[in-house]
């Protein structure tokens, strides 16, 4: 039992912290929030930066303009970035980390030197990182010119930053429907898995979460709910939506740069691992590959999970490296986070720029927070 | 318990500093590198005249002060404005800072150094706003320019452009050659060329008229621009390296012939003398942007007087330096830009290369119309939004689409007239 003195003692020890969390982080959420319910700046008249500015509340205007409005197309394009540049990064980084943990794992000569090397683009910041990417990615040189330089061959032409090709095609009004369906699937996988194991309790619930995700989709309630767009005709021409090409560039200087953090985790996970249990799989006549594939990565989720959450909100709230690659005007490569700049401090549009953050923050939260939350119920178990 | 102490500690230091600046002023700008030693030249002149002054430079890098505006803004927001700071004259200024009540009528200094005779009437108009003038041009840029290499030209057997028609006859003959006729770099440099198109195309009068709201954003004088800035653009590097291009490498690609023109401002021809060691006339020919002979789209970066600033009184002063003959020739030849004062040049014409000389005689005669991505002619907010109608424009070919896109942003940002 603590002393009521070692309580005082604690008590003012952690009072600066959470005083200044309190104030710096959770007030400024409550003022974001609050600010992108109002019209500030959202038109020239009064001024948005006159003294004492009137803020006049209305409710969910600016986000209802970020979902439909035709001059507002650069934000559902970010949004669209936002997605697949997570994906394959954080897809780019688990796969690449881990082959670059195993392959380390193999006993290799001068371990420590490969694993220095490949931690070194983690300690460069983003800007660095895009700074040099951007050299290497121009239109008429680096990359480009590779093939020409070492083997005479034709030139490559692709346009790494400002490409206008887009595979994956979709609807803006079908994309609470494929969220659904992804949240489905991840769902269903969890609760079959469950099932596996025997745990019928939980993966009953899973189950019913399923069922209830494939019914949203399939009763079609989202168009209700779903603001459609200003000029659906209009969109897909201006600004269609789907894995624009000219994110890769991004997506591989950032794998690049964060690979081997990944890999640095992946390893700390395979050497916490006990020899005891390879030695007995060997003994049992497990093959090498057996040993990874049964006792080795069933061990990393733990990591794995650790890795996603990570790399998730670094992706989500991505601001360097795009600035510094692509900058901040260039359409195709645009970012919430970018949009929250250019509205709020060039354009003055207050409300819309924190409606924006606001939005950045949910999507956040929504990786987050389930983490969280597992995690805490795992310790106190 | 100690963070806390730390930021007691921090905080009563900030206070202290506030209270001792009397004897200060503090220059905020985005002259940094290249622009970096004209701004020197010009606090020289001034700390020799207010020897007692600590003068205090504060730049954040940047071009076009793209960083340096958002840093201001949290400045003036946070009620702690530097003594001066570095805007674009026009719209920039007036639609963000003057509106909103922050900026001191300048007008007694105008009268106290005669600067009404010296500025021309049309850049005295486009400082005024409801009858106060709010800053201090120290120099003009002239944003309506074609450069050319002179040699490369008459090797192409071409004829320097004169109207847009021209260069889009003349436009397959270079390509046969295999070089880009017409050159254009990342994002802004586009809205770049299509203020020289829309100027071309409107003429004086009609550019105007957007900001005035006697041209319809969305009518039929509107859709012929776009129409033609596609037909320019096809004639351009834009489907290919156009956006990983500095404006510097876009000159560059002139300068050795890979590419006949590109439309810059003449911060150009400061960039090839300077850095390229070219002489104006014989490394890099020079021309207004087609059909806009006679006219000069013009921005001038310019000082003013936020309120409730520290120093006042050096403040004013550091203002009369930047109007004077004195103060306006010491920097204009070091940032290669020609002087607000028409009577700059002819006071100190040895200061001056031929290029500059050519553009001075063109700002005391010709019609002056506001750049709009300069920020003269159309407040921030048109500004930013206008990368949206770009972009439609770019992204579908659609004239009409850009042209309402066009109108509808002119009524958000209330900077057509009105």
């Amino acid at each position: 039992m603590r002393s009521p003195r070692d309580r005082m003692l604690a008590f003012w020890m952690l009072m600066p912290s959470v005083l200044m969390i309190a104030i710096f982080v959770y007030f400024f959420i409550f003022r974001a929030v609050q600010t992108s319910l109002t019209d500030w700046g959202a038109s020239g008249a009064p001024p948005p930066l006159i003294p004492n500015v009137e803020k006049k509340f209305v409710g969910g205007q600016m986000y209802e303009a970020l979902f439909t409005d035709l001059l507002d197309f650069p934000f559902r394009n970010a949004m669209t970035n936002t997605f697949f540049f997570t994906v394959f990064f954080v897809g780019g980084c688990l796969l690449f980390g881990l082959l670059l943990a195993l392959l380390l794992d193999q006993n290799v000569k001068g371990e420590g030197l490969f694993r220095t090397v490949f931690l070194f683009p983690m300690s460069l910041s983003f800007v660095v990182t895009g700074t040099i990417w951007r050299w290497m990615l121009q239109p008429g040189g680096g990359i480009n010119i590779l093939p020409q330089t070492l083997f005479g061959a034709e030139p490559l032409t692709f346009r790494w930053m400002n490409s206008r090709d887009v595979i994956l095609p979709f609807e803006w009004a079908n994309v609470p429907n494929y969220l659904t369906l992804i949240g489905f699937a991840i769902v269903a996988f969890y609760a079959a898995n469950l099932f596996m194991k025997g745990r019928m309790r939980a993966a009953q619930y899973g189950i019913a979460a399923a069922v209830v995700m494939l019914a949203v989709v399939l009763s079609g309630v989202w168009q209700y709910i779903w603001p459609p767009l200003d000029n659906p005709a209009m969109e897909p021409s201006i600004a269609p939506k789907g894995f624009n090409l000219a994110l890769v560039g991004i997506i591989i200087a950032a794998v690049w740069q964060m690979s081997g953090y990944t890999m640095a985790m992946f390893m700390a996970g395979i050497r916490g691992i006990p020899d005891e249990l390879r030695e007995a799989a060997r003994v049992d006549g497990c093959s090498e590959i057996g040993i990874y594939r049964y006792i080795i990565l069933p061990q990393l989720n733990p990591i794995m999970l650790s890795a996603m959450i990570v790399l998730g909100h670094i992706s989500l709230k991505i601001f360097d490296l795009v600035f510094a690659m692509a900058g901040p005007d260039n359409a195709q490569t645009i970012v919430p986070g970018i949009m929250v700049y250019t509205k709020g401090f060039r354009e003055n549009q207050f409300a819309k720029a924190s409606a924006i953050a606001v939005i950045m923050l949910v999507t956040v939260g929504v990786i987050i927070v389930p983490y969280l939350w597992s995690q805490l119920r795992t310790t106190k178990r | 318990m100690k963070k806390l102490l730390a930021l007691v500690l921090v905080l009563v230091m900030a206070l202290g500093a506030v209270r001792a600046q009397s004897g200060q002023l503090e220059i905020f700008s985005w002259w940094a590198g290249d622009e970096g030693p004209a701004l020197e030249a010009l606090i020289a002149l001034y700390k020799a005249a207010n020897p007692g002054v600590e003068v205090i430079n504060a730049t954040v890098t940047g071009g076009s002060g793209v960083n340096a505006r958002a840093v201001l803004k949290t400045r003036m927001l946070g009620g702690t404005p530097p003594d001066s700071f570095q805007v674009h004259a026009g719209e920039e200024l007036t639609g963000t800072w003057v509106v909103a009540g922050r900026m001191e009528d300048l007008t007694f200094l105008y009268e106290r150094e005669g600067w009404f005779d010296a500025f021309p009437k049309d850049l005295i108009d486009l400082l005024t706003y409801d009858g106060g003038i709010y800053s201090v041009p120290v120099n003009i840029h002239r944003s309506n320019v074609m450069w050319y290499n002179p040699a490369k030209v008459a090797e192409w057997g071409i004829e320097v452009p004169a109207t847009w028609d021209d260069f889009l006859a003349i436009c397959p003959t270079i390509q046969a050659a295999g070089v880009t006729p017409l050159v254009v770099g990342e994002a802004w440099t586009v809205n770049h060329l299509f203020e020289s198109v829309a100027l071309g195309v409107l003429g004086a009068e009609g550019w105007n008229g957007i900001w005035t709201g006697a041209v319809d954003p969305a009518g039929a004088e509107m859709v012929a621009v776009f129409e033609k800035f596609g037909e320019i653009l096809a004639c351009s590097n834009i489907k290919e390296d156009a956006a990983g291009l500095s404006w510097q490498q876009a000159i560059d690609k002139v300068v050795n012939g890979t590419a006949a023109f590109n439309i810059m401002g003449d911060w150009a021809a400061g960039y090839m003398v300077t850095t390229l060691g070219l002489t104006p006339g014989e490394g890099f020919g020079y021309a207004p942007a087609p059909d806009t002979s006679g006219v000069f789209m013009w921005l001038s970066d310019s000082f003013g007087l936020p309120t409730g600033v520290a120093n006042r009184d050096n403040t004013v002063a550091w203002l009369a330096l930047l109007g004077s003959l004195e103060g306006q020739n010491a920097f204009n030849p070091l940032k290669g830009s020609i002087p607000a004062r028409v009577d700059a040049v002819d006071a100190a014409p040895d200061l001056y290369n031929d290029y500059l000389k050519s553009a001075a005689a063109d700002w005391a005669s010709n019609t002056l119309v506001g750049s709009l991505v300069h920020g003269t002619a159309a407040n921030e907010r048109f500004m930013g939004d206008f990368n949206q109608v770009m972009e439609i424009f770019l992204a579908s070919g659609n004239a009409n689409a850009a042209a309402t896109a066009m109108s509808v942003i002119c009524v958000q940002s209330g900077a057509c007239g009105g």
